[in-house]
């Protein structure tokens, strides 16, 4: 299809050699179309982090190919790449260690802005900036990472991505470190961004909740092998592999009683959780 | 009637910093748990949550004091403070605390059944070897877990059967509460749905009487707990009932925290979820009256001068103006929540206290993370 931003076909990926070869990522192949938010979920070991990476082109590719709008971005150059990195970006997991502790946010940005001319390069920090809730660039731009939150530390990641008006954007766990209510800002600021900025955002995560509030479609990975993926409707609420209705039994629900939740709770069962959908019992806080 | 396991009441614990100051991180609280029970204990980073797990366990250590306060298990009263001697022989056999992180606390060169004779030979000298292993292969055959973890090394056993493993060895000594601190924060949701099975299974086996369960993974407590506490600021907001709590919170907090909390259910895919304006207060210096109120949207000019009151009795309750002179309303959502980045998180001149100061009293979701990529099972490769 012409309106798919990135391509993965047959992607495998193997650490060490021989006997001690380990096939972390096996076989993978999806397509990420315009404009969608496309989360990939698995338990830690799963492969996602690896995939993120050769999407990325962190990390060379074992074998398949990898097509970033129509070209193949499995086997580039240092220079290849560095354009390549014009389109794609990422923000990771961490917010704490990615930032250089001697360094104010200006300073920081300045440098990610070197692939960019000197003057975009200013207006688009403070177009980023704007983008993720800091309408004031001065306000942030001389601080140091210590004198910001966690959320507000990711959102200037998010910024410095934003910089280069990526395609693709990248997220590997971007809020799995931020409390509840940072981590609803942040994943709003995602999807609002995809809709103005028309970004196509791969989001990896171990947190069903999180792909159900901002994925359009969800990838799941089980030791290397994407076992399923589809729409996040039919992928959560009515998912077809076994591994996928395992994964989903087990998270634990908020408002709807899982079943061996009875009141002798303790007598618990290995009896999957009532299936997502049913209605939950009593009443709700007002949205 | 339900017997009493645990009065603990009035703890107030501070962080005393090297130019004298004290941070309270546990102002002025009371806990009340019965026997059988899981109390659920919930907050955001820095909300004093592990503080409260390690004065309840007895494991304070400085920085950490703690200030005032008495504990009440099974009628044997103690008084908490800085003079106070506690009795060794409460810390594992009365209290016993799994704290954070415990799967990494096994010994990469040892065998589990050397931690195992070293847990039990710290309390009981004169205890044989085989004696300390029998009890442990007991309790593990008690649980339907594999015995041959005694004889295996950590990285032979898998994230989730090493926090079970830890959990066993924590509560050897039959514990009256066990105390546990993010048990469920490192694991994936099929290892934590399991611990949490065993932990239900030892309250039923009377293993120990009763378990302060401390995550900020309110879906996880809603499965575990009879109650829960809902923290902000170093103050219990409000406490009740599981159910009560997550469905019809009367704290304007409790209502604001939980509706940003994202599970898999259908509305979720619906409807726009926002955070909680403003950030937590730094608690060098307080604000007065309910801490809640700069953040709160249904404030009373009283909220700002005077400490909020107590609506409920001590096992269910919400300090809350609001709460107080609502009966029975459910908390205006829109009034506590924001959908603007620049309310929600301001940049303010203090940052957030919990983050800086994350070396031994790593919070919130920041053991989940580190952890992921150590976690790993046999494998051997973090992807």
């Amino acid at each position: 299809m012409s309106d798919d931003v990135l391509v993965a076909t047959g992607v495998s990926k193997t650490f060490g050699h021989g006997k001690n070869a380990v096939e972390a990522v096996k076989d993978v192949s999806f397509a990420l179309a315009e404009n969608e938010v496309v989360t990939v979920v698995g338990e830690s070991g799963s492969g996602k982090s690896t995939l993120a990476r050769m999407v990325l082109g962190l990390m060379p590719i074992t074998s398949g190919t990898l097509t970033f709008r129509g070209n193949d971005v499995s086997k580039m150059n240092a220079r290849g790449r560095t354009e390549y990195w014009k389109d794609v970006q990422a923000v990771f997991q961490d917010p704490f260690s990615a930032f250089n502790q001697f360094f104010t946010v200006r300073r920081l940005l300045a440098r990610s802005s070197r692939l960019l001319d000197d003057k975009v390069g200013a207006e688009r920090l403070e177009e980023a900036l704007g983008h993720v809730g800091f309408p004031n660039p001065a306000d942030v731009l001389d601080r140091f990472p210590h004198e910001l939150s966690g959320g507000q530390r990711q959102r200037v990641m998010i910024a410095r991505a934003l910089m280069m008006r990526p395609k693709l954007l990248v997220a590997d766990e971007a809020t799995s470190m931020l409390d509840a209510s940072l981590r609803v800002n942040v994943l709003n600021v995602l999807t609002d961004l995809r809709k103005e900025l028309g970004m196509t955002v791969l989001f990896i995560t171990h947190d069903i909740g999180q792909a159900c509030y901002v994925a359009d479609r969800v990838l799941v990975m089980e030791n290397g092998v994407m076992v399923e993926q589809g729409r996040a409707e039919d992928v959560i609420f009515n998912p077809q592999h076994e591994y996928t209705r395992r994964l989903l039994a087990d998270v634990p629900k908020l408002h709807e009683s899982m079943n061996d939740d009875s009141p002798s709770r303790a007598a618990a069962s290995p009896v999957p959780a009532a299936p997502a959908g049913a209605s939950p019992a009593g009443a709700h806080v007002e949205f | 009637m339900t017997n009493r396991l645990l009065n603990a009441e009035n703890l107030r614990a501070a962080y005393r910093t090297p130019d004298g100051k004290q941070v309270f991180a546990v102002d002025d609280i009371s806990v009340y748990i019965n026997e059988g029970e899981v109390l659920g204990v919930a907050g955001e980073s820095g909300s004093g949550k592990s503080t409260l797990g390690a004065i309840l366990s007895l494991t304070t250590r400085p920085p950490l004091y703690v200030e005032s306060g008495t504990l009440e298990i099974d009628g044997k009263r103690q008084e908490l403070g800085e003079r106070s001697k506690i009795p060794r022989t409460w810390r594992g056999s009365v209290v016993s605390l799994l704290p954070q992180g415990a799967m990494n606390s096994i010994s990469p060169t040892q065998r589990v059944r050397d931690l195992v004779f070293d847990v039990m030979r710290a309390h009981d000298r004169s205890i044989k070897r085989d004696e300390a292993l029998d009890r442990a292969r007991d309790r593990l055959k008690s649980l339907d877990l594999p015995v041959r973890v005694l004889d295996s090394y950590p990285h032979q056993l898998s994230g989730g059967m090493k926090q079970r493993t830890v959990t066993i060895i924590s509560t050897l000594l039959n514990p009256r509460l066990l105390i546990a601190d993010e048990p469920t924060s490192a694991l994936d949701v099929s290892s934590q749905k399991a611990l949490i099975d065993m932990l239900l299974q030892m309250l039923e086996q009377k293993i120990m009487s009763g378990v302060v369960f401390i995550t900020h993974d309110l879906p996880v407590l809603r499965t575990v707990s009879d109650r829960i506490a809902i923290m902000y600021a170093g103050k219990i907001v409000e406490v009740g009932d599981a159910e009560e709590i997550t469905e019809r919170p009367r704290h304007p907090y409790a209502a604001a925290l939980l509706s940003a909390v994202l599970v898999p259910e259908p509305r979720y895919r619906e409807m726009r979820v926002f955070g909680i304006p403003g950030s937590p207060p730094n608690l060098l210096n307080p604000p007065s009256g309910c801490r809640f109120h700069p953040r709160c949207g249904v404030s009373y000019p009283e909220c700002e001068t005077e400490a909020p009151p107590h609506v409920g009795d001590e096992l269910r309750f919400s300090k809350c103006f609001w709460a107080k002179k609502h009966p029975g309303e459910s908390v205006p959502l829109k009034a506590v929540t924001s959908d603007r980045l620049e309310e929600a998180d301001p940049i303010g001149h203090d940052p957030r206290p919990a983050e800086s100061e994350q070396h031994d009293d790593m919070d919130g979701p920041a053991p989940a993370g580190r952890a992921e990529g150590r976690e790993v099972s046999t494998g051997g490769v973090s992807a």
